[in-house]
């Protein structure tokens, strides 16, 4: 488990970066994440959506394939 | 729990890296280049092709293990590394044609390197044909193997040998500087930064799935032998 925390971690640290960088380039009809920059930040917000849906399929995937294996 | 490896949380990480940084990265947009914002599907499909040629790749050395050893343990390994090898050559192709129809007006110019690709696919299908075809399943693996090696090496002229050769619309061409995948005066080194993570990401989350049906594949011939 303790990979998985350190991943997280890490995890946190670049979303909170991405957040900083957002706030440099906020400006005022636009003061909004997710208004900002061309709007660019929707479809960030959709691909990982797409990105982490994906990858929660593959890892339910794996631990039901594992689970199979131990039988 | 699921079988932990740290390359499944690499890719994870580096794919999320991909796709956040990958929008916003700055990208040059030189003057006389119309690729502008579109040059981002540098971290998307052309990854889909990496991944590929790996796939491909491992898929050859488990055929050649296979004829020296006959372990049917790397009959599976090498069909399914070529099974989803196949499936991300579709990608490779279905994106580049959505890029090309914005980019060169059309989905499909007859570039040497679509092509190119194109023809290699279709040597893919026809392995999974041979092998379809085949009741045997001693000769379906061994002939399949033996086909896989020539499948492989018909990469080499389609999809590196021959674009090279013509005018193309992909960089590398005659004339063109880079190679067939990307030309060193559209890519800066930040975008390198997610050009590679990019690469590493998409090729591991790949591997990942294949070895899922590897072992779901490695427990049907248990259950087959059981019987």
């Amino acid at each position: 488990m303790n990979k998985f925390q350190r991943i997280l971690s890490l995890l946190l640290l670049m979303v909170v970066s991405a957040a900083v960088h957002a706030q440099t380039t906020v400006n005022a009809e636009n003061a909004d994440v997710m208004r900002s920059n061309g709007k660019i930040y929707v479809v960030v917000a959709v691909v990982l959506t797409v990105l982490l849906g994906l990858f929660f399929y593959v890892f339910n995937l794996d631990r039901k394939i594992s689970k199979l294996e131990k039988k | 729990m699921i079988r932990q490896s740290w390359w499944k949380l690499l890719s994870f990480v580096l794919l999320v890296y991909t796709c956040t940084y990958g929008f916003f990265v700055p990208v040059p947009s030189p003057p006389g280049v119309p690729l502008k914002e579109t040059i981002r599907n540098l971290f998307f499909h052309v990854p889909m092709w990496i991944a590929m040629m790996v796939c491909f790749a491992v898929s050859v050395v488990y055929a050649i293990k296979y004829l020296r050893k006959q372990d049917e343990v790397n009959n599976i390994y090498s069909t399914e590394f070529a099974r989803t090898g196949t499936f991300l050559g579709i990608l490779g192709l279905i994106t580049g044609m959505i890029w090309a129809n914005y980019q060169w007006g059309k989905p499909w110019s007859g570039d040497a390197k679509q092509n190119g690709t194109a023809i290699a696919l279709l040597i893919y299908f026809a392995y999974f044909v041979l092998k379809g075809s085949l009741q045997d399943e001693e000769k379906q693996a061994r002939i399949g193997a033996v086909y896989n090696i020539f499948a492989f090496f018909m990469l080499f002229p389609t999809l590196w040998i021959l674009p090279r050769l013509t005018e193309s619309l992909h960089p590398g061409g005659m004339g063109s500087e880079g190679n067939p995948g990307l030309n060193p005066k559209d890519t800066t080194t930040s975008m390198r930064t997610v050009m590679y993570p990019a690469f590493i990401g998409w090729t591991l989350l790949s591997v990942w799935i294949t070895t899922l049906r590897v072992r779901v594949q490695i427990i049907h011939q248990k259950q087959f032998a059981n019987e």
